[in-house]
């Protein structure tokens, strides 16, 4: 087990489409967030920033870029980027420096400006990029990668459209809580059927979004949290970044084939299990101690697939949790309190920190109406593109 | 456009890979540098044809116009097509592509056996790009 860090502070801008530039979202969730904290930015001796690659040159030198919007004032930066994974690598490494000893309170940005429609790999011929092979050889974009797993599930596990539906019906309902989400409003399983399909079998309102939004949160010791006055901080206690284990066998986004187990027999577990259990293993606690899990619900069908990728039921019974209410608000495992991406869109770098800013708040019981009772431990879960996936188990 | 991936015509079509000659595990899209099994000492990567059929893992299809690089004319409507991962049993590897036109979602269940045959990805004034397929085995044209 290693130590843990306080999180200080949370900050978000509303998740929308704005139509503004990424530095304008991450500055205000890093003052909202430093206000949390009772922070001012002179106090920060560290930045990381989480980039994105669409807003042009600065994002890729998100930490500067952010730190020059505030106001440079020398503190030490880091950028990182690890697609959808970019904000809890961000997150990774914040805590390292600070249980290295090498800063006492780092600001973790991410914000982006999304494109309208589908994800697009970066232009020009580039063969040796999987990514642009995907798009080019097979006009494979991400929902058809989401309606390969939903079909896979549904022949598997018997999940049936119905259900993918009622996970969408159970996070806009959620989102309808949240005034930092996007969507709004409920939304009811006649709609998500009457809505157009995608990739079949899903249809528009399976699938998230693309949204602009930004988030931001202040990390520190422990010790410097209680010099502060905080004796009783939200904690961070574990943070995965993890790869998969050859030969990974299940067909993920952007490949076009997977690894062959011609050779080596696969793992015991597949990567997505792995990204929790090495979250769990170094927190020292088990799924049955969750409180809540914010999990990146790209499409309905996939949310049902973490619920047993994180273990909180058995593989091939996540459709059974969720017909049991056992992960919407009140039931035993609430599940995307916030809306989750259903109801925020995706802003890349952004999402993962999000994700811990709504722990956060639920674990210092100030989530408003959707406020889960008595939360004491959550966990978030994400898969970034091309092979790494992050997790971060937070407790109070 | 994908050098090595595919070869030969009609019932001799095959998708390409490369194999290990020192742990036998297999590469597709074919992998030229090293051998990726971190257990493996590295051998040579020799090319070597995939088997010609295998089952269906999972599949979907694609009811919106792809972005680019994916080339479509824009002047047409839009025709959706199926998107196959077939699982082959001997290189127990899950490969991606493309349904013959004419097979849609409602043609296709998770098991049935399909098999790879060359179709076109694509064409304009100066150039046609073959592909590979996955076509159900008992179906022809």
């Amino acid at each position: 087990m290693t130590a843990d860090v306080a999180v200080l502070g949370a900050g978000m801008h509303p998740w929308g489409k704005w139509g503004r530039g990424f530095v304008e979202y991450g500055t205000a969730a890093a003052r909202a967030a430093l206000a949390d904290a009772g922070l001012e930015w002179r106090d920060v001796g560290s930045i990381v920033g989480a980039d994105t690659v669409r807003g042009g040159y600065p994002g890729y030198v998100a930490g500067a870029t952010f730190a020059k919007a505030l106001g440079w004032q020398g503190a030490r930066v880091a950028s990182v980027y690890a697609a959808c994974a970019s904000g809890a690598q961000a997150v990774n490494a914040a805590r390292a420096q600070i249980l290295s000893g090498l800063a006492d309170v780092v600001l973790v940005v991410g914000a982006d400006a999304a494109p309208k429609g589908f994800f697009r790999p970066a232009g020009g011929e580039r063969h040796d990029d999987p990514d642009w092979l995907r798009f080019r050889v097979l006009g494979a974009t991400n929902p058809t990668y989401f309606g390969l797993y939903a079909r896979r599930r549904m022949a598997l596990y018997g999940d049936t459209p119905e259900d993918f539906a009622q996970v969408k019906v159970k996070n806009a309902a959620l989102g309808a809580l949240n005034p930092y989400a996007r969507y709004r409003k409920r939304v009811s399983a006649e709609e998500v059927a009457a809505s157009a399909v995608v990739s079949d079998p899903l249809r528009l309102l399976d699938i998230c979004a693309t949204s602009d939004g930004g988030a931001a949160l202040v990390l520190s010791s422990m010790e410097f949290a209680r010099r502060h006055g905080a004796a009783d901080p939200v904690r961070i206690r574990a943070v995965s970044t993890v790869t998969p284990r050859y030969p990974n066998t299940v067909l993920d986004l952007p490949d076009i084939a997977t690894d062959s187990a011609a050779a080596v027999a696969p793992p015991d577990e597949t990567f997505r299990a792995s990204i929790a259990r090495a979250a769990y293993e170094e927190a020292g606690v088990g799924p049955e101690e969750l409180s809540l899990a914010e999990v990146y619900d790209l499409s309905t069908a996939l949310e049902l697939q973490w619920y047993e990728d994180l273990g909180l039921c058995g593989e091939g019974e996540g459709a059974k949790l969720l017909r049991e209410g056992a992960t919407a608000l009140g039931g035993r495992i609430p599940v995307n309190a916030s809306g989750g991406l259903a109801s925020f869109g995706e802003a890349v770098p952004a999402q993962a920190i999000a994700q811990v800013c709504e722990l956060t708040w639920q674990l210092r019981g100030d989530a408003g109406d959707r406020q889960v009772a008595g939360a004491r431990v959550g966990l978030t879960a994400n898969q970034g593109l091309f092979g790494h996936g992050s997790a971060v188990l937070a407790v109070r | 456009m994908v050098t090595d991936w595919f070869t030969g015509d009609g019932d001799d079509f095959r998708l390409l890979g490369t194999r290990c000659s020192a742990c036998a595990s297999v590469f597709f899209p074919r992998e030229d540098g090293h051998c990726r099994n971190p257990a493996c000492g590295g051998g040579e990567l020799a090319e070597v044809p995939l088997s010609r059929r295998g089952r269906v893992w999972s599949y979907t299809d694609s009811r919106y116009r792809p972005p680019s690089p994916y080339v479509s004319d824009p002047e047409l409507p839009w025709e959706p097509y199926a998107l196959i991962a077939v699982e082959l049993e001997s290189e127990r590897i899950v490969v991606l592509g493309q349904a013959v036109p004419g097979i849609t979602v409602s043609d296709l269940t998770v098991g049935m056996e399909v098999e790879v045959v060359p179709g076109v990805l694509g064409e304009d004034a100066e150039t046609t790009w073959i592909t590979w397929h996955w076509r159900p085995t008992g179906v022809t044209a």
